[in-house]
C-alpha cells in the first residue's frame, strides 16, 4: 500500500489521481498506524516551509515519518516536501527539518542573476551529474526531458544526495536521494508522461 | 533554461467546449476533457479553462468536468471564469486547478488576490487582465472586456502584482480576433512593469506570431490562444518544431 502523508499542507488531488494513473490505489492519511503499515510514503508539501515543519511536529508524523525512514521504508518528498527532508530551511527566518538529507534550503533571490524571475515556475530540463551513474529513480528520463517546477527557495549544500539538476541561472538541485529516501524538487505529479514514469519507478522499485 | 510555454484555453459552457473542433481522432469535438487530452498529446505546456457559465448548475457541470480532466491530464491547470471569492478559489482548486486566473473578480475586491495568495501562495494566484487603447492610454476593462474601468491598465498591473498575483496574463482587445500577432507594445510595457511571469494573449494567427513574440520579447514566459488551436490553424507540435528551429527554448 502507498500512503500520502496527510499532515493538513497544500492539495493532493492531483499527487492522488496521478498515483492512480499507474495503477497505485493510494491511501491519504495522517494516521501514524496506516502510514506504519504501507509500503511506501509520499510527503507531499505546498506553502511556506516553517508553517509545513511545525505541522509535522504538531502532529507527531515527524517522528513516524523518522522512525519508518529508519527501518528503511521508501520515503519519496515533492516540492515543499522534498525541501522538508534537509536539515533545514532559511525561508523567512531559520528551521530545523527532517534532517533524512544533508543540505539546506536557501532562496534563490540572490543566487541568481536579477533578470530571472523569482519564483521559477515552468518546465525546464534535467541534467545529471556527469560523475555518478544514472540514478534508478530516474533510469527513465531521457536527457534534457522537462519537467514541472514551481519554487523560490532550492536546496544546497546536499554532497553526494544530488542526482538531478536544473539550471535557471544557477545550477539548481532538481532530485536527492540517499538510500531509501527520495526527493523532487519539481512535481512528478504535474509533468506529464515523464512525471508518471518516474512515480511509476518509485512505487514498483525496490529501494 | 526555463523553456517558452504554449497554453490552449477552452471556453467551457454548461460543460461543453464552446467553440466547435474538428479533430481527427476526436469523437466528441465538445467533450473539454477529451480535447484536454488531445492538446497534453499534442504538447502543451499548460490549459486554461475558462468557465463561461452563468448559472449554478452550469458551474457543477464545470467542476465535475474539471475533477474528471484532472484526473486524466497531469499537465498544470489554471482555472478562470466566475471567481470572485476565497471560496470560489477552495471550489476549483479542490478539484484539480493548480492555479486560478482572476479578472472581474478583482476588478470589483482588490483586497481578493491578497487574500487567496495569503492561503494558496502566490503562484496559486494569476491576474488576466482585458487590455484595451483608451485616448492613448492602455486601460483596463472588466465583464468580458464590455466595461471600461477607466483604471490605467500598467499601475492595475503592478497593484495586482503587489497585492501577491504570481502571474499575470495580458489580453489585448485591440488584437484579440485580429489574428494579426500579438500586441508587442502592450506586452513590452506589461514586461517593464513586473518580475513575474508573463503570458501573452490575444492576436495569435499564425505560427510566425509566437516566434516574433518570444524573439521580440524575451520578458514574455508564455503564449495563450484559444480558436488558431481549436481550427486547426496551428497545430502544436508544428509550433514547437517552428520555435525550436528558432533558437527558442520549448519543451
Amino acid at each position: 500500500m502507498i500512503a500520502v502523508i496527510d499532515y493538513g499542507v497544500g492539495n493532493l488531488f492531483s499527487l492522488c489521481r496521478s498515483l492512480e494513473a499507474i495503477g497505485q490505489e493510494p491511501v491519504v492519511t495522517g494516521d501514524p498506524a496506516l502510514l506504519r503499515q504501507a509500503d511506501k510514503l509520499f510527503l507531499p508539501g505546498v506553502g511556506a516551509f516553517a508553517d509545513a515543519a511545525a505541522k509535522l511536529r504538531q502532529t507527531g508524523l515527524d517522528q513516524v515519518i523518522l522512525e519508518e525512514a529508519a527501518k528503511g521504508k521508501p520515503l519519496m518528498g515533492i516540492c515543499l516536501g522534498m525541501q522538508l527532508l534537509f536539515d533545514e530551511s532559511l525561508e523567512f527566518g531559520q528551521y530545523k527539518g527532517l534532517g533524512l538529507i544533508p543540505g539546506r534550503v536557501v532562496p534563490m533571490e540572490g543566487v541568481i542573476p536579477a533578470d530571472y524571475k523569482i519564483p521559477h515556475i515552468g518546465w525546464n530540463a534535467l541534467h545529471f551529474p556527469a560523475d555518478k551513474p544514472r540514478h534508478k529513480l530516474l533510469e527513465t528520463v531521457q536527457d534534457n526531458e522537462c519537467v514541472y517546477f514551481v519554487h523560490s527557495f532550492y536546496a544546497t549544500d546536499c554532497n553526494d544526495a544530488v542526482i538531478a539538476t536544473t539550471e535557471y541561472g544557477a545550477e539548481l538541485t532538481a532530485a536527492v536521494a540517499r538510500g531509501n529516501v527520495m526527493g523532487c524538487q519539481f512535481h512528478p505529479e504535474k509533468s506529464g508522461d515523464v512525471g508518471l514514469a518516474i512515480l511509476k519507478t518509485f512505487c514498483e522499485g525496490s529501494w | 533554461m526555463i523553456t517558452k510555454r504554449i497554453i490552449p484555453c477552452l471556453d467551457v459552457k454548461n460543460g461543453r467546449v464552446v467553440k466547435g473542433v474538428n479533430f481527427e481522432g476526436l469523437h466528441d469535438v465538445s467533450s473539454p476533457i477529451e480535447l484536454a487530452e488531445y492538446y497534453t498529446k499534442s504538447g502543451a505546456d499548460e490549459l486554461v479553462f475558462y468557465d463561461i457559465t452563468a448559472s449554478a448548475e452550469g458551474r457543477g457541470l464545470f467542476t465535475d468536468i474539471l475533477r474528471e480532466t484532472a484526473s486524466r491530464v497531469f499537465i498544470p491547470l489554471t482555472v478562470g471564469g466566475g471567481i470572485n471569492t476565497l471560496d470560489d478559489f477552495d471550489r476549483v482548486l479542490k478539484c484539480g486547478a493548480d492555479k486560478v486566473s482572476v479578472n472581474s473578480g478583482a476588478i470589483r475586491d482588490p483586497d481578493l488576490i491578497r487574500q487567496a495568495a495569503l492561503r494558496y501562495g502566490s503562484q496559486c494566484v494569476v491576474l488576466s487582465a482585458d487590455v484595451k487603447r483608451v485616448d492613448g492610454q492602455f486601460r483596463v476593462f472588466g465583464r468580458g472586456g464590455r466595461d471600461d474601468t477607466g483604471m490605467e491598465a500598467i499601475a492595475w498591473i503592478k497593484k495586482c502584482v503587489d497585492l501577491g498575483a504570481g502571474e499575470i496574463v495580458v489580453n489585448s482587445i485591440d488584437t484579440d480576433g485580429v489574428k494579426g500577432g500579438f500586441d508587442l507594445e502592450m506586452l513590452d510595457a506589461v514586461c517593464h512593469a513586473v518580475s513575474v511571469p508573463v503570458i501573452a494573449s490575444g492576436g495569435a494567427g499564425k505560427v510566425e506570431d509566437f516566434t516574433q513574440l518570444f524573439q521580440t520579447l524575451p520578458g514574455v514566459d508564455a503564449g495563450l490562444a484559444a480558436s488558431v488551436f481549436h481550427f486547426g490553424q496551428i497545430a502544436i507540435p508544428d509550433l514547437k518544431a517552428e520555435l525550436r528551429k528558432n533558437g527558442i527554448l520549448v519543451r
